[in-house]
């Protein structure tokens, strides 16, 4: 039996080590058998974007990215599951979202890290706005139908 | 009641939050997001198409039929976009 999970949610400025982020997670443990770490990061679209704002609701987000791990916690056998979402100003390369769920077995971890990543998308509260390489600036990001699809499935 | 706004709703409305006293007739959130288009131009041009706005009460993802007569805090947004 899998004791209750610890779940960590942190919504930061700050950038993130998933290194150090997942030795906290398996530091001292012995009955961890799968690390699923997902990073999301922000990416140029071809040359075309120079940054990236993330822009969030304080509180809500916080709250929202809390309810996300524990509708996933309940559904597998999760050990430890730790959110991290980033908000101000990226460039390409930037980190943005880390997702690290740690179960006994790989399946579990796997699907743990897509749920949270699938219902992050569509239910917590932050917005993209995008500057762009030619000088355009503030263009609010576009929901994708695909990212509601993708959290339907579940 | 206060209420905020965010992202490109927010800049549509032109202030990040506002408190507001409601008429007893606006009791959920469709009457709200119906109420509000007719406070000024800029309301009208955020809720244009109301279908798309997110509501959230008590920092809460809330559906139409919802009621906010009890609600401290009431949130406006457009779909969301993290990750």
């Amino acid at each position: 039996m899998v004791k209750a999970a610890n779940i960590s949610v942190r919504v930061q400025r700050e950038d993130f080590d998933v290194a150090v982020e997942q030795k906290r997670i398996t530091n001292g443990r012995r009955d961890i058998g799968a690390v699923v770490s997902f990073v999301g990061l922000c990416r140029d679209e071809q040359g075309t974007l120079a940054a990236l704002e993330l822009e969030h609701y304080p509180g809500m987000a916080q709250s929202e990215l809390q309810r996300i791990g524990q509708n996933c916690t309940r559904r597998w056998p999760i050990q430890e599951l730790s959110i991290v979402h980033r908000f101000g100003k990226f460039v390409p390369g930037d980190n943005i979202v880390l997702v690290i769920a740690a179960s006994p077995h790989r399946q579990a971890a796997f699907d743990a890290a897509s749920f949270v990543m699938d219902f992050l998308k569509t239910n917590a509260p932050f917005w993209k706005r995008q500057h762009l390489t030619n000088g355009e600036n503030g263009s609010w990001v576009s929901a994708k139908i695909e990212d509601d699809q993708a959290a339907d499935r579940w | 009641m206060k209420l905020v706004y965010f992202a490109w709703v927010r800049e549509r409305i032109g202030i990040d939050e506002e408190t507001i006293s409601l008429p007893d007739n606006v009791t959920n959130v469709s009457q709200l997001l119906t109420w509000l288009k007719d406070r000024g131009e800029g309301y009208a041009a955020a809720l244009e198409h109301s279908d798309v706005i997110r509501v959230a009460i008590d920092q809460e993802h809330a559906d139409a039929g919802d009621s906010i007569v009890h609600a401290r805090e009431i949130a406006l947004f457009p779909p969301m976009t993290g990750g």
